[in-house]
C-alpha cells in the first residue's frame, strides 16, 4: 500500500481496570506493519500507562509496559504526553519510562520519543493528522 | 464521503453502537458511502447471532445484520478481540476447537489490518465509544 497518512492515537484511559490500553497497543502495532506515519498521545490517566516500575503481580494482569520500550524499533518515535495531565497527577517525565528511538538520519544517535506539550500544542497536533483513534 | 466506522462498545452496556448504526443509517441514506463498520474491544458483542433481548427492546445485532444486507456494508470482528470474548466464526470454531460458533449474518472475522486498512482508504474515520 502506497499511501502513508498521518495516524494518531489517543491513549486516555490507565493501564489496568479495563481493557481499552492493553488492546490499543496492539492496534498501535499492527499499524507499525502498514508504514504509516505514527504519532501517540498520552492523556488524562492514560499518561499512567507509560508510568515506569509498573507492578502487576497482585492483579495476576501481565505487565505489558516493557512492550512500549520496542515502540522506537517499529520507527514509532512521536509519543506526545500531555503537560497538564502529568501535572494534575503529581507526574513529572522522570516518572515515565524512557522511551527512545534510533535516529537513522543522525548516525542512529539515540533520541527521547516522549515530548511533553501542552493541551493547545496537543490540538495542534490532533489538528494536523489524517486518522486520529481514541481509546 | 467514504467513512470508516469504529465501534468500541458491546450493544447494551453503552449506547455507541446503536449511536453508530443510526450514524452509518443517515450517512448511506445521505448518499456516503460506508467502507466498512469494525468491532473492537467490547465492540465485538455486536456481532453474536445468540443475542435475545426481550421482546420489548430492540434487537442491535439483527439491526446491524439488516443494514448490512440492504446496503452491502462490510461488518468486521476484530479476531483478536473476538477470541477473547468468544466470538466465534466457522473457520474460528475448527481452528479453536470449539462446539459451535455465533457470529451473526453480515458479520465476519478478520485482524486488525482491516481496521488500519480502513483509516488509509477513508476520508474519515469515526470512532464509536468512550
Amino acid at each position: 500500500m502506497s499511501d502513508t497518512k498521518k495516524f494518531l492515537f489517543v491513549n486516555r484511559k490507565a493501564p489496568y481496570g479495563t481493557i481499552y490500553a492493553w488492546e490499543s497497543l496492539e492496534v498501535i502495532l499492527i499499524s507499525a506493519a502498514f508504514e504509516q506515519d505514527v504519532s501517540l498521545v498520552f492523556a488524562d490517566d492514560g499518561v499512567f500507562q507509560i508510568a515506569k516500575g509498573q507492578d502487576t503481580t497482585e492483579l495476576g494482569i501481565k505487565n505489558f509496559s516493557p512492550t512500549y520500550n520496542a515502540l522506537g524499533d517499529y520507527d514509532i518515535n512521536k509519543i506526545y504526553v500531555e503537560k497538564e495531565s502529568l501535572e494534575a497527577r503529581g507526574l513529572t517525565v522522570d516518572d515515565l519510562l524512557k522511551l527512545t528511538y534510533e535516529d537513522e538520519d543522525d548516525d542512529w544517535a539515540e533520541k527521547d520519543s516522549i515530548h511533553v506539550v501542552s493541551s493547545a500544542e496537543l490540538a495542534e497536533i490532533m489538528d494536523q493528522q489524517d486518522v486520529v483513534l481514541s481509546f | 464521503m467514504k467513512f470508516g466506522i469504529q465501534i468500541n462498545e458491546g450493544p447494551y452496556t453503552h449506547e455507541a453502537s446503536t449511536t453508530a448504526l443510526n450514524f452509518v443509517s443517515a450517512a448511506v441514506e445521505a448518499g456516503h458511502e460506508v467502507f466498512r463498520v469494525f468491532f473492537y474491544h467490547d465492540g465485538v458483542n455486536n456481532g453474536t447471532r445468540y443475542t435475545t433481548p426481550p421482546q420489548d427492546d430492540r434487537n442491535i445485532v439483527e439491526a446491524w445484520s439488516e443494514l448490512a444486507e440492504k446496503h452491502n456494508i462490510d461488518l468486521v470482528v476484530c479476531v483478536a478481540a473476538a477470541q477473547r470474548r468468544g466470538i466465534v466464526d466457522e473457520g474460528e470454531q475448527e481452528r479453536n476447537g470449539k462446539d459451535g460458533n455465533n457470529i451473526a449474518p453480515g458479520f465476519r472475522i478478520s485482524g486488525l489490518g482491516q481496521l488500519i486498512e480502513a483509516g488509509i482508504q477513508c476520508d474519515r474515520l469515526v470512532v464509536f465509544g468512550d
